[in-house]
């Protein structure tokens, strides 16, 4: 199991991705599914910090990184509000251009990138984010 | 990330380098909204060395379409877009909404 607290801040994203591709790398997921990993957690962070903390420099996230025998369990924690990236409505992409709104295609992919997401919320312990990325090979 | 525009008569081309995130996607926007304020709606981007893009990216690419296309003025229009950023881009469905060239020669010639 690998732990890492980040700043909650964008500039944060680049060192939270290397951490993650890391653990994706160590327990054997190809360039394709790192990437697919790389891009949940990304997306999934970039969320916390605009939605759970609702801005930069509010609060920390923390990374943990479980290697299972059949794939990768990643858990993303954070102080904010409550967040469920459930309750984000998917975006509808077979509208015309000028009707597309900016919003919801992070959990959409989230959801297609990752086998298992689920959230948590407590008052004690804050927002957990669960993903899971089972091995295909 | 590294962002390059060089302008020609027919279009201009922004060749950007990197990763584009949450973070960086701000430079970007930045680049494209200055050739859309100088009336130039004709662009093509150069994503070669784009080795990472999130939906940030994505949608400042949504919003730079939106301008270029606006009055048929103009396009913009991809090229060098690795596997994996395509395979995002078509999977969240956004992939309908770009012209991918191969390459840059392609892409101009497309103006």
């Amino acid at each position: 199991m690998a732990t890492e607290k980040f700043p909650g801040r964008f500039e944060s994203l680049a060192g939270i991705r290397k951490f993650v591709s890391t653990a994706a790398e160590e327990a054997g997921f190809d360039d394709k599914e790192v990437y697919a990993v790389e891009l949940a957690v990304d997306e999934a962070c970039a969320n916390i910090i605009e939605h759970a903390y609702g801005g930069e420099g509010k609060g920390e996230i923390i990374c943990i990184c479980n290697d299972l025998s059949n794939g990768l369990e990643i858990i993303l924690k954070d102080d904010g509000e409550q967040f469920d990236p459930s309750t984000i409505s998917q975006p509808d992409f077979s509208v015309e251009l000028e009707k597309l709104k900016p919003r919801g295609a992070g959990i959409f992919l989230i959801r297609n990138m990752m086998d298992d997401v689920d959230f948590k919320f407590s008052k004690e312990s804050g927002n957990e984010l669960r993903m899971v990325k089972r091995k295909s090979h | 990330m590294e962002i390059t525009t060089t302008s020609y008569k027919r279009c201009d081309i922004v060749k950007a380098s990197g990763r584009i995130d949450s973070y960086t996607a701000p430079e970007l926007e930045e680049s494209l909204t200055s050739l859309t304020n100088e009336g130039r709606y004709k662009i093509v981007l150069d994503m070669e060395d784009v080795d990472f893009m999130s939906s940030k990216g994505w949608w400042v690419l949504i919003e730079t379409q939106k301008n270029c296309k606006r009055y048929n003025r103009g396009e913009l229009v991809l090229t060098g877009v690795q596997d994996r950023i395509q395979d995002s881009l078509n999977l969240v469905g956004m992939g309908s909404y770009f012209q991918i060239f191969d390459d840059t020669l392609s892409a101009v010639g497309h103006f």
